[in-house]
């Protein structure tokens, strides 16, 4: 993937590639431009066949007052524009039977609840939920179209886009699923060991390379001084093998999504050491994701599933509605945890696993703006750890992959407050970061691979 | 006489093996049943908790939990819950579906490129390297490779089903075919029948016992490796059932995952055993 110079000032960056500089390419432009305007026609057609149901007399009138004086004498008594509007949102998608996989963890609640609490068939969408064994399966069957769209970390999109990992295919995440409500839980026999600066020689497990899980558990451990790649191991494990790895002393502890943290405790072979929202409160995790491809060739069956998850992600967002989300998802069919685990996630009233109870009702909030400063932020991470190499263009991948602007529109229509900037900035372990120098930030760091 | 005394074995038999059984499930049962240390709890606190931590219990279910779980999808093995839960029925049903479209497939290929290997001593020698080189893959190794170039996960489990039970079947049968002894196909010669009939009439009935002996190998792979391959791709099949109650670290679920497997080769296994006995002959 290679990005325009943004220090070049004739040319404009990724993002503003068209003319009305809404949309990534003229092609796209034209894509949308010419839909908008069939749109337009019809409904204009459909109004001026209803005035004049004689076509000599339609025609006698236009040649008597002239087509601009005809338009403007219509349009004061019938607004052309807003019905033309409401025409197109109620678009019929392009597809309606819909595959969107997920792996059975918290994070995905938005993705899951709407399929049983309806908030994809109120879209006209038949959206079958196929839960799926791991990240790369997930990443390999988005990328065979076998799933139209499905939940990811939210790093993934941007990997995928850099071709990090895999063929660089342009990819966009228009909705952050879950922000928080991921913990580090360890092993009961490391009861003792609070300080991670005595955890030295530990063996860790994150879902995946490219996860926050990954990138928050180093920021953590590098915090406390330990080299994330020589004074522990960090392997990557799938969410269901960690409880078990835990319990076999395979691994000390985890950096992990809920309900595996929850379920360590509710089984009794591990402590929560502390929730994700301590090292960075209000950090994205997963995301939901689908190929660029998929946004443009069906733009109006992605318009209704977009809503259908940012209507589902702002009902999760109220804490009074969790309790009923935590029973529709919990069964065999969704997550396959008992309740009172994945009640206690949502509630974030829990079992901390050393006998005390939890109060702690952010432990796991929902928010979908894809802020890019997160984009950036993720980005930078990657290049600390050697993940990406050479110079990368913060802004305009994370413009690119982060669609802000898609979110805000439903976000509005849903009721949820829409900010004003797509940018922000925020403090990771009191270190603030602000993303438009995202390489002195890099540099900030004494432990770092490049 | 002599049939009374195999009969009073095979009765021995029976009865050594179910006694076998009796001490494997008493044991089972007597050492998960103890429960284990536990530590006083605020009872709002237990309630929050599973029972393995308040009561101590043995994660490992004993053989009466998993006879009652047994039960439960045995009355009702075909329910569908949704596209993530099924029952047992049709989960083993999508399995053995896949198994046998990949061995078909095998089949289609191996006895007719077994065949030529066999007849062809010149072909044997030309494939023999990549056939060497191509056998002891395994067959997940195939699986990213198929999942990238097939592009659907569906059809990449059969092509690992299908690569993996290729491999016994062409050997044997080439190996079956070569070994006709030398006498049958000169008589076919003195009797003057063309190719096609020798190899049909002669070749065909004189190498299908060790043909069936590939086969029977073959589906006893296939059917190991569909487990693996579901586990990864997930979605519909036995070995997705048995990943998505890991997932809910439930052992009961996956015990009976386990047994039933096992009949379901044991069957597939003896199925082939009996095809293998109608070509038989003696020499």
């Amino acid at each position: 993937m290679s990005f325009q110079d943004p220090f070049n000032s004739r040319r404009a960056l990724g993002h503003g590639g068209c003319s009305c500089g809404q949309h990534t390419s003229e092609a796209e432009h034209q894509l949308a431009l010419s839909t908008d305007a069939r749109m337009q026609r019809v409904v204009e057609s459909a109004v001026v066949r209803a005035l004049f149901p004689q076509d000599a007399t339609r025609r006698a009138f236009l040649r008597a007052v002239g087509v601009s004086t005809a338009t403007a004498a219509i349009s004061q008594f019938l607004p052309l524009g807003s019905i033309t509007d409401a025409f197109a949102q109620g678009a019929a998608p392009e597809k309606k039977d819909l595959k969107v996989g997920f792996i059975p963890i918290t994070c995905a609640t938005p993705i899951i609840m709407a399929h049983p609490m309806g908030f994809y068939s109120k879209q006209g969408l038949n959206v079958e939920v196929v839960k799926t064994a791991g990240w790369a399966v997930i990443r390999d069957k988005t990328m065979n179209k076998e799933y139209d769209a499905a939940h990811m970390l939210s790093p993934m999109p941007i990997a995928i886009t850099l071709g990090v990992g895999s063929n660089p295919i342009p990819y966009v995440a228009p909705a952050i699923e879950n922000i928080n409500g991921q913990a580090i839980t360890l092993s009961m026999k490391h009861k003792d060991k609070r300080d991670p600066k005595s955890w030295k020689g530990f063996k860790f497990a994150v879902p995946f390379d490219y996860s926050m899980h990954n990138y928050l558990l180093r920021y953590y451990l590098a915090e406390a001084g330990l080299d994330p790649d020589t004074d522990v191991q960090i392997r990557a494990v799938p969410p269901p093998e960690m409880v078990a790895n835990l319990r076999a002393d395979n691994i000390d502890g985890f950096l992990a999504p809920d309900p595996v943290n929850q379920r360590a405790v509710f089984d009794g072979v591990g402590f929560i050491h502390m929730l994700s929202r301590e090292i960075w409160d209000g950090h994205p995790c997963c995301a939901f994701a689908a190929s660029k491809a998929f946004v443009t060739e069906m733009p109006n069956t992605y318009a209704a599933l977009l809503r259908g998850i940012i209507e589902a992600t702002a009902f999760a967002s109220k804490a009074e509605n969790r309790k009923q989300i935590a029973e529709a998802i919990a069964p065999a069919n969704y997550l396959n945890q008992p309740q009172v685990v994945v009640e206690q996630v949502l509630t974030g009233t829990f079992a901390d696993g050393l006998g005390s109870i939890v109060k702690q009702p952010n432990r796991v909030d929902f928010d979908p703006f894809p802020w890019e400063s997160f984009a950036v932020w993720i980005m930078t991470q990657m290049k600390r750890w050697g993940q990406i190499k050479g110079d990368v263009d913060y802004a305009a991948v994370a413009k690119q992959v982060f669609l802000a602007t898609d979110a805000a529109k439903f976000m509005k229509e849903a009721g949820l407050p829409v900010p004003t900037s797509t940018t922000k900035t925020f403090s990771v372990m009191g270190k603030a970061f602000d993303p438009a120098k995202p390489e002195d930030y890099l540099k900030s760091f004494p432990i770092k691979r490049s | 006489m002599a049939t009374r005394s195999w009969a009073s074995t095979n009765v021995k038999a029976s009865l050594v093996s179910v006694i076998i059984l009796a001490l494997f499930l008493t044991g089972w049962h007597l050492a998960v049943g103890g429960t284990g240390p536990t530590t006083k709890m605020d009872p709002e606190y237990a309630k929050l908790m599973g029972i393995t931590a308040t009561q101590g219990k043995s994660a490992m279910p004993g053989p009466m939990d998993v006879a009652a779980k047994l039960w439960e999808h045995l009355r009702d093995p075909f329910y569908d819950r949704g596209t993530n839960d099924k029952g047992l029925g049709i989960q083993l049903a999508y399995s053995v579906a896949r198994v046998a479209l990949g061995y078909l497939l095998a089949v289609l290929v191996a006895i007719p490129v077994g065949f030529l290997i066999g007849m062809s001593p010149l072909m044997s020698r030309a494939l023999d390297p990549f056939i060497q080189i191509l056998k002891p893959i395994s067959p997940l190794a195939w699986m990213p490779l198929a999942l990238y170039t097939i592009k659907d996960s569906g059809i990449s489990a059969i092509f690992v089903i299908f690569i993996c039970s290729l491999w016994p079947m062409l050997l044997n049968t080439a190996f079956g075919v070569s070994s006709v002894r030398r006498e049958w196909i000169n008589v076919a010669k003195t009797l003057e029948l063309g190719p096609a009939r020798t190899a049909f009439r002669v070749i065909l009935p004189a190498a299908a016992p060790t043909i069936f002996t590939g086969m029977r190998i073959s589906i006893g792979i296939a059917w190991l490796v569909i487990v693996a391959a579901e586990m990864l791709v997930g979605g519909t099949g036995i070995g997705y059932f048995v990943w998505n109650e890991w997932n809910n670290l439930s052992i009961t679920n996956v015990i009976i995952a386990i047994l039933t497997i096992g009949v379901v080769g044991m069957i597939l296994d003896q199925g082939m055993a009996r095809l293998q006995r109608m070509v038989a002959y003696a020499d």
